[in-house]
């Protein structure tokens, strides 16, 4: 790790002000992505802004048809949330899933959305939903949200601070975990709701994305079987020693299934 | 006085006296030691697997922060390689290459992780702040990275002055004798495998300290090393040409070895050198990436095996040819892995009349390869055990009444294989018996239908196996190229008032020696377990001993000790002779009371020992006063555990997820000292088997850049990943140790992984295969399943 400067402001406006000074600051609220970077020199921030002593960016409420939660909510406390397991138990469901308890301890909503990890579980749900990123500057919808690898819309002064998500009438989330690292090798997120029929694929490919053909099957026809017949062209799909990418592409089609079901 | 404790002796599941300290987060391993004044290094390695240096500039890092020194391997001229322990010698006699191994890399780096350079400074940070600024000029060179690559003609040379990359060619058995029974064969069977290369990840990562007092010149090195007086050896003798009696090293608690923390490592040689070179105590500790490229991997075989059987199914010959992967260099065992410790085991349980097999054992550019729990056994074993089951599938006997059928009988002990072994004891049928019966074999075809209704394949899958292992017969070892002995040695120190500590050569790195020899001690000598201490891991402390690694500490450091205790019992009887004014040979001893023969006369242990320590009243002229002895074992044979492990698995047809369902571990591991010890040690070896079977794999890409690097990639066996495992003993004394036990540390490893394959190919029986290799990945198996391949 080298040296680097350390901040840990109290308010998104000191956090912004802090971030706009210094090109090459990073936010850090859990920090299970950025600290083994850090660890293994492969990230070099002249400073870190820790927003975890930011109130107003903590928490889960609802607010009419949607839940708002906070970005700093850690996986845990969205896991156990009465909110959201009545409202969106497949987002309870995800979050219960997420690495290990170690890291559901500690790793936030906000973190794993903007750093968009295509081996990420939160990415999958958000795009899956359909859900609006509430920044420090503006709202964003997750369709315009998640760019490419470790990419977001995001601005370099701009933070994620909560996350809108529409309640469905039906979700689901399946995931294939790489045996390895945990992460997810290809998983699927499946709503039926406000915001239509949504399938969003992770961990199959560099970002997440909607499997649009998937989700004209399920418009005409939600069940596990309209999507059985789906093939997920392997083109543009990961591949590692784990998995080809014509194996990641059969899973897709076998998450979205098991995520169908789930969702009922 | 005679206090009623409960049993603690032998065949007690007492409590782990170290557990205390381990689970309380109170070890003191080496990471945890800190020298006044200490400095740190930091190792800088090849990024390459496989380039020339042609220059290295420290100039800038030198001038960096807290910098004390860069070393290079130009400032180690006056040292020596790193010493290989084991000489091979070819099918013609001569002996096997034996390139130098710097503890620097010299004009030429040769695996990804080779040292180059070590910066020592202040601080770690500052220490790896710096090597960033050293600058070596590389000339990146074409890498043999599979032993394919390394023996094709033209190949690039790992050693430039060994250009065909073979560091041996050796062979074992008869090999008329066994192409004779080929050819009166009815059947023969063919079998191709590989033998996956595994990285041991200990759970702490190896570390050394170096430490020297400049006013007596004695250096001391703290490492994580399984046996210190080995290192001890090998790097005062041979590297750093140190006497041994300014040479003090210390091994205190090791998280878990398997093999990894045998051998002496540049670290080590670099860190006490530096100490003495600075005046000051330089410390390293590796991270997990560096143990990654840098400790010695595990296994790494291909091999072609055939059996030739009868019409009734007796084995009749066994032919095998196998090369070894002995990576860039010789780690300090390596030559004797894929020889000694594999071919003589390929006769297994069986009465194989005549077997020959071949070795060539291969120099790649990839980290050193070297003994890994088990070693050359698992190897063996699993090509063996796959082959019966290729066999049976092939000529279509009973797999089980086919292993029934070429049983060495029960009564044929001792019983003399033809690749030099001779085992001592065994009784293969009860093992299988008992094993089929836990696991029951019987009803397993209602369970597969119950599986395949939940859309799965279920498969179940049999290793009926041997190990040699209490190594071993110093004379033996030597005739066969060890340049060791491999005795072992114990100190029994009766105190005046009667408590005890214990020095042992051998060293305790998860396996519990505190409490299985003090449960030696309190069964023979009546000493409660709390008042005996066990000392090992300091050769400042200990006698001269051997240390810890094939599943030899109980078989030859506890033979050591019960010698030990054999002749403080003596003494004892002549000091409580003349105490109770009787003969000696009227003197009997059971359990800590020595008692005159048919009279209620009896002296306590601790009436001898203080008598012993206060000797007032006392034959001073005829027998010297203190209660300690020392005793040196040297084992007649190998010891020989076996048994059966029966795997059950379940096969998730959409996506090809292998899961374990039930494990069955029926092992004769001889006398059974703490049985709760003996079931652990089966369940990690187990555990481990499982990892080699189903989900552990080392992965070099073409240009020898490890990918399997870290444990995102790399999988380990995690709780999930396992099943409930079994674990029963049915015991046949070791014949030629006087406490008859025979060794339990690695039979898991060695038994488990052909089970665990043969219940995945069973569960695959309706696909037309006939073998998965390992690790078998859900990838692979969905593959199959799919009509992939």
């Amino acid at each position: 790790m080298y040296d680097f400067a350390y901040h840990k402001p109290s308010s998104v406006a000191d956090a912004v002000k802090l971030l706009a000074a210094d090109p090459d600051a990073k936010a850090v609220s859990g920090g299970h992505t950025l600290l083994p970077a850090l660890k293994h020199r492969l990230n070099k921030p002249s400073s870190l802004v820790d927003l975890s002593g930011i109130a107003e960016m903590r928490g889960v409420r609802r607010e009419g048809n949607a839940l708002i939660i906070g970005a700093l909510t850690r996986h845990h406390e969205v896991a156990n949330s009465e909110e959201v397991k009545s409202a969106i138990p497949a987002l309870a469901y995800m979050a219960q899933h997420i690495g290990d308890q170690q890291v559901r301890n500690r790793g936030t909503l906000g973190g794993s959305v903007s750093n968009n990890d295509p081996a990420a579980d939160y990415p999958a749900a958000v795009l899956g939903l359909g859900a609006t990123i509430h920044t420090s500057k503006r709202k964003i919808a997750a369709d315009d949200f998640f760019l490419g690898m470790f990419t977001t819309a995001l601005e370099h002064d701009e933070i994620l601070v909560a996350v809108e998500f529409p309640i469905p009438e039906k979700a689901g989330y399946a995931k294939m975990r790489n045996p390895a690292s945990r992460y997810v090798m290809a998983g699927a997120f499946v709503s039926k709701g406000p915001k239509g029929v949504r399938v969003a694929i992770n961990g199959a490919a560099a970002c997440v994305f909607r499997q649009s053909e998937m989700e004209a099957a399920l418009s005409s026809n939600w069940s596990a079987d309209a999507v059985a017949g789906i093939k997920q062209p392997a083109d543009d799909l990961n591949s590692d020693i784990h998995g080809s990418a014509e194996y990641r592409a059969h899973l897709v089609t076998v998450m979205a299934k098991r995520a169908v079901a789930a969702a009922g | 006085m005679n206090v009623v404790t409960p049993f603690e002796g032998i065949g007690a599941s007492v409590k782990r006296k170290e557990d205390l300290r381990f689970l309380s987060g109170r070890g003191q391993y080496t990471d945890d030691i800190n020298r006044p004044g200490q400095a740190h290094a930091y190792i800088l390695r090849s990024p390459h697997a496989h380039a020339r240096i042609k220059g290295v500039d420290t100039a800038a890092a030198a001038a960096m922060p807290g910098v004390a020194a860069i070393y290079t391997s130009a400032d180690l001229a006056a040292i020596g390689g790193i010493p290989c322990g084991w000489q091979i010698h070819n099918k013609d006699g001569t002996p096997m290459a034996e390139p130098k191994h710097p503890v620097l890399a010299e004009g030429k780096v040769r695996h990804v992780g080779d040292p180059v350079a070590v910066v020592v400074a202040e601080t770690r940070q500052q220490a790896r702040d710096a090597a960033e600024h050293i600058h070596v000029d590389y000339e990146v060179l074409p890498a043999s990275v599979t032993m394919a690559q390394a023996q094709a003609p033209g190949a690039p040379a790992v050693h430039d002055d060994n250009p065909s990359n073979l560091c041996y060619d050796w062979h074992i058995g008869d090999k008329a004798a066994t192409d004779a029974a080929f050819a009166a064969a009815a059947h023969t069977v063919v079998f191709e495998t590989t033998n996956n290369r595994l990285v041991p990840n200990a759970m702490e990562p190896r570390a050394a300290i170096g430490d020297y007092d400049t006013t007596t010149g004695e250096h001391t090195l703290y490492t994580t090393s399984q046996n210190p007086h080995v290192i001890r050896l090998l790097m005062g003798a041979f590297v750093l040409q140190i006497p041994e009696s300014k040479l003090r090293v210390v091994a205190p608690d090791v998280g878990g070895g398997f093999g990894s923390k045998i051998y002496h490592y540049a670290e080590e040689a670099i860190v006490t050198w530096a100490a003495a070179k600075l005046g000051r105590p330089v410390k390293w500790t590796a991270d997990r990436s560096e143990s990654f490229m840098s400790d010695a991997h595990g296994r790494d075989h291909i091999s072609r095996a055939e059996l030739a059987l009868d019409a009734e199914g007796k084995f009749l010959g066994l032919r095998v040819h196998t090369q070894a992967n002995m990576g860039a260099y010789l780690s300090t065992f390596a030559p004797c892995v894929p020889t000694y410790l594999y071919a003589t085991l390929l006769a297994g349980v069986y009465s194989t009349p005549a077997i020959y097999a071949e070795v060539k054992a291969v120099f790649t550019n990839t980290v050193p390869v070297d003994a890994y729990r088990g070693a050359g056994r698992p190897e063996a074993t699993y090509l063996l055990e796959r082959l019966v089951d290729v066999a049976a599938k092939q000529t279509g006997f009973d797999k089980v009444e086919l292993r029934r059928r070429n049983f060495i009988p029960t009564d044929a002990f001792p019983y003399q294989t033809p690749v030099a072994l001779q085992y001592d004891s065994g009784d293969y049928f009860s093992t299988l018996e008992q094993a089929l019966e836990t696991a029951g074999w019987a009803t397993f075809e209602q369970r597969r239908a119950e599986a395949k209704a939940r859309g799965r394949l279920r498969g179940i899958g049999i290793s009926t196996y041997l190990e040699a292992c209490g190594i071993a017969p110093s004379a033996v070892v030597g005739s066969l190229g060890a340049r060791a002995g491999l005795y072992e040695v114990g100190t029994i120190r009766v105190h005046p008032t009667g408590s005890v500590t214990v020095l042992t050569g051998t060293h305790s790195h998860g396996q519990g020696h505190e409490t299985t020899f003090a449960q030696l001690i309190a069964d023979k000598l009546g000493v409660s377990i709390a008042n005996v201490d066990i000392v090992h891991g300091d050769t400042a402390k200990i006698p001269f001993g051997m240390g810890t690694y094939g599943s030899r500490s109980l078989a030859v450091g506890g033979s050591a000790m019960d010698k030990a205790m054999d002749k403080i019992i003596a003494k004892g009887k002549r000091i409580a002779a003349h105490l109770m004014e009787a003969s000696v040979e009227d003197v009997e001893f059971e359990r800590g009371t020595f008692r005159v023969a048919g009279t209620d006369k009896t002296k306590s242990l601790t009436d001898i020992s203080l008598a012993a320590y206060v000797p007032h009243n006392y034959p001073i002229d005829e027998i010297e006063p203190g209660l300690e002895e020392t005793a040196f074992y040297d084992p007649k044979n190998f010891t020989y555990p076996g048994g059966c492990h029966i795997a059950e698995v379940e096969i998730e047809i959409e996506t090809g997820e292998v899961r374990m369902v039930n494990f069955t571990a029926v092992d004769d591991v001889g006398r059974v000292i703490n049985p709760m010890i003996v079931e652990g040690q089966v369940q990690g070896g187990v555990a481990q088997g499982i990892g080699q079977a189903l989900l552990e794999g080392c992965v070099y890409d073409s240009h020898g850049q490890l990918i399997s690097a870290s444990m995102m990639d790399y999988t380990m066996p995690r709780a999930d990943d396992l099943a409930p495992v079994s674990v029963a003993t049915h015991t046949t004394l070791c014949t030629h140790n006087p406490l008859g036990v025979k060794g339990c540390g690695e039979v898991g490893a060695i038994g488990s992984p052909p089970a665990v394959i043969n219940a995945v190919v069973d569960a695959l029986r309706d696909y037309d295969i006939s073998h998965v290799e390992m690790p078998a990945t859900q990838e692979k198996i969905w593959s199959i399943i799919h009509g992939k391949r």
